[in-house]
């Protein structure tokens, strides 16, 4: 029993409080208060695996943007007291079943297929040297250029989407 | 892990927060008889000689102070939330050197508590996980005035967090390095802030709107919003909120001295005297701690002189100007150093030149928007 198995067990515990958390919390800020927890929960599971620069973008991006975003829109909205939801039919079976269908697959990923030796809870060589994020930016740049840039215009057609949305007409009124 | 490494960092931790803790202590001193001298007058003079110990009775006072908690708040998150405000401003000071190395009973001290290769996207996280505590205490309060300014401290942070990480793209560019000892050593040969001010005037900025200082100080904008998101604490928690105000000053100033002015060394054109820290390693402290003084006296100069801006202006400044601005900071310093790199560094010259055209541009433009504006209203 080293002390990366204690600590990963305590992790996961506290990563699955905080996701039952949110999931079963009746207000909506406090659901996503535990939605950061849980993210910064996974920010030091990557930290465990030797991948420190995931782990702080994964805080700066998840903890950092989008979870400030969500707050303030349920802020805004006064959304945070849940009023009782229509429930779709049969909704607990079509859930319940997909469940089923997932945990069948992990269960037959890792028995029957089986997990090459070693991989899991091994930090990636690579990710814990010095130079991996020079690695990476050269690798992104070189030769996943284009799908960078689609990336990247795709997130430009998103944002001017937004405002095309949102911006209210002002014809006629003037 | 030995021992001795373990008790080197315990000690090392415990400098760094006290010196946050009195730092704040002081930096309170510091800004009342700052901004008394520059209204003619007098400032905190009684506690103690010149009035130093005014900090201290001023503790006292908000500790024995009754702690008010109005019924209807939601009490966990009310309870938390100056807490979740105080801790990002101390850790973050984690990454940042204040000094080069010493030998004692032969083991290598390094002043600073932690050299890791992400230190820069570090900061950018930290200050980023920053805003919850403010939103917490603005919507857990359950009052209209502390949940507007809650509001708009989230979204004033959002916004000017582009312009920050930008701006740490610059220093990285020029470092070429994401540690910021990295960073500050190739501050050797040249300060930052000579070959982009412009950049380390967009961060400035930046910094103060991250922190809500004047002239962003929307969030407690006393005649719009009372006191905003701290309306309904007192007693130490509202000391809380008070103290991590203050940190976080101390502590962005930290980060703008170690990107753009050098860090813990001297300047430039003395790093081969005994002026220097390869020399005389004791010197960085003192260098760091004159700098972040300087700029902290800048902020409160800042503070006396200017009105605070209106919302709307302070949201389409950052959008719509300080931005674009960034942008082509960016890519002014990427190409620099590209063309310094394939040709001759002569180039680089090239990098402080456009970027003050571009600045003296993005001033240009408002000059004249204002005016236009002016002249519609007249």
């Amino acid at each position: 029993m080293n002390i990366d198995l204690i600590l990963f067990i305590i992790l996961a515990l506290v990563a699955i409080a905080t996701a039952l958390g949110m999931l079963l919390s009746r207000n909506a800020v406090y659901s996503a208060l535990f939605l950061v927890l849980n993210f910064a929960t996974v920010a030091v599971f990557y930290l465990l695996l030797g991948a420190p620069f995931i782990a702080m973008a994964q805080i700066t991006v998840y903890a950092g943007a989008i979870m400030v975003l969500f707050l303030f829109v349920i802020m805004l909205l006064g959304a945070e007291q849940l009023a009782p939801s229509k429930v779709i039919p049969a909704q607990k079976w079509v859930a319940g079943g997909l469940a089923f269908i997932l945990v069948a697959e992990t269960v037959y990923l890792l028995t029957v297929r089986g997990v090459p030796a070693g991989n899991i809870l091994q930090p990636a060589e690579s990710a814990n040297s010095l130079g991996f994020l020079q690695q990476m930016g050269m690798m992104l740049f070189n030769e996943y250029l284009l799908p960078f840039e689609i990336t990247s215009i795709l997130l430009l057609v998103a944002m001017v989407g937004a405002i095309v949305l949102t911006k209210q007409e002002k014809g006629g009124q003037k | 892990m030995t021992w001795a490494l373990f008790w080197e960092w315990f000690i090392k931790s415990l400098i760094l927060v006290f010196t946050l803790l009195i730092g704040f202590g002081y930096l309170t001193y510091y800004e009342r008889r700052f901004l008394a001298r520059i209204q003619v007058r007098v400032g905190p003079n009684r506690a103690g000689p010149y009035g130093l110990m005014q900090w201290m009775a001023d503790a006292v006072k908000l500790i024995f102070k009754e702690e008010l908690t109005p019924s209807r708040v939601y009490k966990l998150v009310f309870f938390f939330a100056p807490v979740v405000t105080m801790v990002p401003s101390i850790v973050i000071a984690a990454v940042i050197p204040w000094g080069t190395s010493f030998q004692l009973g032969g083991r290598t001290i390094n002043l600073y508590l932690a050299d890791i290769n992400v230190g820069v996207i570090y900061l950018m996280s930290i200050a980023s996980i920053a805003v919850y505590g403010i939103v917490m205490a603005g919507w857990a309060s359950n009052n209209k005035y502390a949940m507007m300014g809650g509001l708009r401290s989230s979204a004033q942070m959002i916004s000017y967090e582009l312009t920050l990480g930008l701006m740490f793209v610059v220093a990285i560019l020029m470092g070429n390095s994401m540690s910021l000892v990295g960073i500050v050593e190739a501050q050797k040969d040249m300060w930052f802030v000579m070959l982009q001010p412009v950049g380390y005037l967009l961060f400035f900025i930046a910094t103060l709107a991250e922190v809500n200082r004047h002239p962003f100080d929307m969030p407690e904008a006393e005649q719009e919003l009372t006191a905003g998101y701290h309306t309904e604490y007192s007693g130490m928690k509202f000391a809380l909120f008070f103290m991590a105000e203050y940190q976080k000053m101390i502590v962005v100033s930290m980060i703008g001295a170690t990107l753009f002015l050098g860090g813990y060394r001297e300047f430039w054109f003395l790093k081969d005297t005994f002026l220097s820290v390869d020399r005389a390693w004791f010197l960085g402290p003192f260098y760091l701690f004159a700098k972040v003084f300087i700029l902290l006296g800048i902020m409160i100069w800042v503070r006396a002189s200017w009105p605070r801006i209106r919302y709307d202006r302070l949201m389409s400044f950052g959008w719509k100007i300080l931005i674009p601005v960034s942008l082509a900071v960016v890519f002014i310093t990427a190409a620099g150093i590209l063309l310094a790199e394939m040709y001759s560094s002569l180039w680089m010259w090239m990098v402080p030149v456009l970027s003050l055209v571009v600045g003296l541009i993005a001033v240009v433009v408002i000059y004249r928007d204002l005016r236009r504006k002016a002249y519609a209203r007249a």
